[in-house]
């Protein structure tokens, strides 16, 4: 039920979400996108996915979300490539009867996407590139989700 | 024979994305050890391993994985995405 896009270019999320959600007896639709930061002189970023796992590393993630909340509709999309401050990175939309499973579906598919969908940024600022290291908070955002089964 | 991919810095100190190797190794970690054992790209690559993640057939495994019918090994640190 939930869609997956992986792509290098942009997307337009008014587009995307036109006809989100309009299945069902939705009462709550969330968004969210990724933007790239210009923090410390970040003049590009480029990122590199693995072709053959990222799109269904994804699924599985989304289909796990669809399985602890009750949602209605939902959509991920994630770019790869090369991108510049202010650009769009990816972005998430969940549908639900109520927003505490729209909310907490949301959070849970970026908690995931970060860490257990095969993407690498790298950095290029003003002192050269760098590949951006993951973070243990990151880690530590998933065991929430394992704490608390749905 | 036996694909093996490289990803995001592990690519970049092995000089190549993927190669077809011939292997005896049981496990992911044995692969490992014939590989440091090659040349001193592959020992800097795989210097520290929990600094590394590997999939198997494009899901994620664990080092002592066995490759029994495995296709495709995969190296690379941890996912940054979203």
């Amino acid at each position: 039920m939930g869609r997956v896009r992986v792509q290098s270019e942009d997307f337009d999320p008014a587009t995307e979400l036109a006809g989100f959600g309009a299945e069902g007896d939705v009462g709550a639709i969330v968004t969210f996108s990724g933007i790239v930061r210009g923090t410390g002189g970040l003049s590009r970023m480029e990122i590199e996915h693995y072709p053959g796992m990222t799109q269904s590393a994804i699924e599985k993630i989304v289909a796990e979300a669809e399985r602890r909340w009750a949602l209605d509709d939902c959509l991920v999309i994630h770019r790869h490539g090369e991108m510049v401050p202010g650009e769009r990175i990816m972005m998430v939309a969940t549908a639900s009867r109520h927003r505490q499973d729209a909310f907490a579906a949301a959070e849970f598919l970026m908690d995931y996407l970060k860490s257990r969908a095969p993407f690498w940024k790298k950095e290029f600022g003003p002192d050269g590139a760098a590949w951006v290291a993951a973070k243990d908070s990151d880690e530590a955002a998933l065991t929430r989700w394992s704490a608390s089964e749905g | 024979m036996i694909d093996v991919l490289y990803f995001a810095w592990v690519r970049e100190r092995i000089g190549e994305p993927r190669e077809r190797i011939e292997t005896e190794a049981r496990t992911v970690a044995e692969l490992v050890e014939e590989l440091r054992g090659r040349e001193l790209r592959y020992q800097l690559a795989f210097e520290d391993l929990s600094a590394l993640r590997c999939a198997l057939d494009q899901e994620l495994a664990d080092f002592d994985a066995p490759l029994d019918g495995v296709r495709e090994v995969a190296f690379f640190p941890p996912m940054t995405g979203g």
